[in-house]
């Protein structure tokens, strides 16, 4: 099988895995048949769905390396677009069904909830790295698409003190999600070592 | 929406049920009929989602009807349907996740059951599992419940005033306080048994209350919900209502009332005192650290467009009859 038919199926993979379960979950959300409180379980589950995606997107190059398959890289952008829709709907399901469009108390709470705030924070950056992804920018962008992606770092750690902040007393599962971070920043130790120095020189 | 009419019909129905939640579920979808087309077509969908949800192989625990007084001043209330009180619990002693008391808890032992009051009294007793339901004349309560994570129910209790259980034991001047305690049985109670099922939290769960607050006469040992004796998941056998401070202060299938001199230790004060105080009075100008207390979403009937936030009201909506209670208190401080 050539490269260009792995990746295809591959993507196709991918859109199926991460697209049919959203469809399912509104689906079962609208009719009431999502547990008792569906408002809860959408949040939830589109929020560790991004946290996911984010982390399988980070560990596409360590395979790619490992294994010598450089074809890996090209799905990549899409895993990262799908960790930004799961995002996406994550932010709008708590604005549309749990504060109901309460605008005020939509500002308030980003800026008093310090786990909201840097949630809201993660999203923002996210967002921008989402839009820049378009091949256009990549190109205009030159060497500073670089240095803006490589925010996804910073990203993924806010992802895990944002969900290690928003649990009430179950820490083992938001401190196994920092261990999957730190192993998968730890690959990358040469690399980040490098980006900040650069950034104190 | 279902706008429930309560009526004298729908009550009864749930009073002669002797039934498995199979059957209750069947004739909460018999009450929902008359909503119209639409809602035979939701009912008919929830329907086979709950056939998946409470699975067949699991013997589920038999509960019994109970004989009770009707509370006739609160039928108005929209209830919570009895599938989402029984299937959305924070009971950390079967898991910490809202849908695990009800799938881990259905095989717990209720009798013999003894529940011990004893301390700075007079009288102590120790109650057998009959005793719960017989002791005392059963009256229905229907009342608000606030959960401090933000969201809430409404609940048909069926129990008794804590306040005619503490003067049967006839209290001592020493007697300020009462400290309450759960089974710790970690072979009936997986979440006792695993760190990560019951959540961090150091077992066996403990509340307080005031004895003023106590003696309320709004403060309720529960010993059943929607005409039944309690399911494990709700706090079988016997549990506390304490309708103006948010749900955890309700502590569950009690084995220990003690009357004691000094503010006794509370689970969740002692997890996070920040965060949850002793007093854990409803309070929507008191944030919680990490969200607001202004509001609430109530949990009826409805999916993800069900418009239930609703704004949340000082001690829950209870504040003239328990209002005198904490006339000079700071309640910010004391929270």
């Amino acid at each position: 099988m050539n490269n260009k038919r792995k990746i295809f199926l591959l993507k196709v993979l991918i859109h199926i895995s991460a697209f049919v379960p959203i469809l399912n979950l509104y689906y079962q959300a609208y009719f009431d048949l999502l547990g008792v409180d569906p408002v809860e379980e959408v949040i939830h589950f589109t929020g560790i769905g991004a946290f996911n995606l984010l982390l399988i997107s980070l560990l596409i190059s360590p395979i790619a390396q490992k294994f010598k398959q450089g074809f890996l890289l090209q799905v990549r952008r899409l895993v990262g677009l799908y960790a930004f829709f799961y995002a996406l709907l994550h932010l709008f399901n708590f604005l549309a069904f749990d504060i109901q469009f309460d605008i005020a108390l939509f500002v308030s709470e980003i800026l008093d909830r310090p786990y909201i705030t840097i949630g809201m924070l993660a999203f923002t950056f996210l967002f921008l790295l989402a839009v820049t992804s378009i091949s256009f920018f990549k190109r205009k962008m030159g060497k500073s698409w670089q240095k803006l992606h490589n925010v996804i770092y910073i990203i993924v750690l806010l992802v895990a003190v944002h969900f290690y902040w928003s649990v009430k007393s179950d820490l083992i599962s938001p401190l196994f999600y920092f261990f999957l971070t730190s192993l998968l920043l730890g690959w990358r130790y040469k690399k980040i070592r490098q980006l900040l120095l650069q950034n104190s020189t | 929406m279902l706008i429930k009419t309560p009526s004298k019909s729908s009550i009864n129905e749930s009073q002669v049920t002797d039934e498995s939640i199979y059957f209750q579920r069947r004739s909460l979808l018999k009450q929902m009929g008359f909503i119209g087309a639409s809602g035979l077509l939701t009912s008919a969908l929830t329907s086979k989602a709950q056939a998946g949800f409470f699975s067949d192989d699991v013997t589920e625990f038999k509960t019994q009807a109970l004989k009770f007084k009707q509370d006739t001043k609160n039928q108005m209330l929209i209830r919570t349907p009895e599938k989402k009180v029984i299937s959305h619990n924070n009971f950390y002693e079967f898991g910490s996740k809202k849908n695990q008391p009800i799938e881990l808890s259905q095989a717990f032992k209720v009798d013999p059951w003894q529940l011990k009051i004893s301390g700075e009294c007079d009288n102590p007793i120790t109650l057998d599992y009959d005793d719960l339901t017989k002791l005392f004349p059963l009256e229905e309560r229907i009342y608000r419940l606030r959960c401090v994570e933000a969201w809430s129910m409404v609940i048909p209790w069926v129990g008794f005033s804590l306040a005619s259980l503490i003067k049967k034991v006839s209290p001592n001047s020493r007697a300020k306080y009462i400290a309450f305690e759960t089974l710790y049985d970690p072979k009936q109670m997986p979440g006792q048994a695993n760190r990560r099922l019951g959540g961090g939290v150091k077992y066996p769960y403990v509340e307080g209350l005031r004895l003023d607050e106590a003696m309320n006469p709004l403060t309720l040992m529960s010993v059943g919900l929607y005409g039944k004796t309690l399911p494990p998941q709700n706090g079988a056998p016997i549990r506390l209502v304490v309708p103006w401070k948010y749900g955890f202060k309700s502590i569950k299938s009690i084995v220990g009332i003690k009357l004691v001199e000094h503010e006794p230790p509370t689970t969740w004060k002692q997890l996070a005192s920040r965060e949850y105080g002793f007093y854990a009075n409803v309070n929507p100008n008191h944030d919680h650290p990490r969200w607001s207390q202004a509001s609430e979403r109530r949990i009826t009937t409805g999916g993800l467009f069900s418009r239930n936030r609703i704004a949340t009201l000082p001690f829950n909506g209870y504040g003239e009859e328990v209002g005198d209670l904490y006339k000079n208190m700071d309640l910010s401080k004391y929270y």
